[in-house]
């Protein structure tokens, strides 16, 4: 099975000028651990918020690529954010979804993906018609390749191994990363 | 006796707003049209009103400035998400129409159009109530001033009065 961290790694490597949102728990980890930078935007709660954060900012920065990475849990909680996305249909949006079929924070419950839900389905059944599943090391290498560059709205559901790896917590002081990222997106200083 | 309406719209422009997200109400029904025909606003329909607190988020991430329209049983779908707008100290302007009381016909609409206030202020919303024309669209822009320059979250709560209650053929109880 694919490694989350080592998945998080390569799609963040060399990141250009990409902004990212990294969906709370163990997404948000993997994207501190493959390298802190101020155009993360770390969700610690607002479970279903990633995707839709995502957009917002997708619409506000048409040139920039955005990419979302989250995890099955945060995804199925908003679901419906998968319509949306089609709807809208924004070129520079990219979601990658760690999908460890866990709920990873809580005790490792099963999430709907170990009993038959396909988010990749679910995302194309929304109208996001780009979305796959990468469950070997060729497929993954595909995937980051379009998750990086390819034309949006574009869904990767990437099968992860269960474990979760601790030690790399990002700041959780939301005004600190809302400004940070502002001034390293945007060159704007927030009084 | 609409022009209300379309001051909420201008206020709206004279703010800046480029992003309108909404979950569809008919008080609403004149500002989504004039924000959907408006080439530079892009007006954003949600599944479910929670999406438009991240959205709005997302788009203050990325420059741009946003409203939320919803109605008051919408609110109750927001509840965890705003943590996002609190917790970070997200600008945010919330224009809610109300249902569930003067004139209501659907008592399914009561439970959250009588708590909505408590509900938005629990969650650390300014509130703003507008029940005369003549109000609102100073309401709003002040909500927008607030809500940005102070980086908190301001909600509108547009009066069944002022909307006009909705009215169905089948003759009253009563």
């Amino acid at each position: 099975m694919l490694n989350r961290r080592e998945a998080v790694s390569r799609l963040l490597a060399d990141r250009g000028d990409m902004l990212v949102v990294a969906g709370l728990g163990q997404s948000c980890f993997d994207c501190f651990a493959a390298g802190d930078d101020p155009r993360n935007f770390y969700l610690w709660g607002a479970m279903g918020g990633a995707v839709p954060a995502g957009l917002g900012i997708a619409l506000a920065q048409p040139e920039r690529r955005v990419l979302v990475v989250t995890g099955d849990g945060d995804a199925l909680m908003s679901a419906g954010a998968f319509a949306t996305v089609g709807a809208e249909a924004p070129e520079n949006l990219a979601i990658c979804i760690l999908d460890n079929e866990r709920y990873g924070e809580t005790g490792g419950q099963v999430t709907h993906t170990a009993r038959g839900a396909d988010l990749a389905a679910m995302a194309a059944a929304g109208g996001v018609g780009k979305a796959r599943t990468v469950r070997t090391e060729a497929e993954l290498a595909d995937a980051v390749g379009a998750l990086r560059s390819g034309a949006g709205p574009l869904v990767a559901v990437v099968k992860v191994a269960p474990e979760s790896e601790l030690g790399a917590l990002p700041p959780q002081d939301g005004p600190h990363l809302k400004r940070r990222f502002r001034a390293a997106a945007l060159g704007v200083e927030d009084k | 006796m609409d022009e209300w309406r379309d001051g909420i719209f201008e206020a709206i422009k004279a703010a800046g707003v480029t992003q309108v997200a909404y979950v569809p109400d008919a008080g609403h029904s004149r500002l989504i049209e004039r924000s959907i025909e408006d080439n530079d606003l892009r007006a954003v329909s949600l599944t479910t009103e929670e999406e438009g607190v991240a959205l709005l988020a997302g788009a203050w991430l990325g420059g741009a400035k946003g409203v939320l329209l919803l109605q008051s049983s919408g609110v109750g779908n927001c509840v965890n998400m705003l943590s996002l707008a609190r917790t970070c100290a997200f600008p945010l302007v919330m224009l809610v129409t109300m249902r569930g009381e003067w004139g209501e016909f659907n008592s399914w609409q009561k439970p959250m159009g009588a708590t909505t206030r408590a509900h938005l202020e629990l969650c650390g919303a300014t509130c703003y109530r507008c029940d005369r024309p003549e109000d609102v669209r100073e309401t709003v822009e002040s909500a927008f001033r607030f809500a940005y320059f102070t980086n908190s979250i301001a909600a509108v709560l547009l009066g069944q009065r002022l909307i006009g209650a909705k009215v169905f053929e089948e003759p009253a109880p009563c």
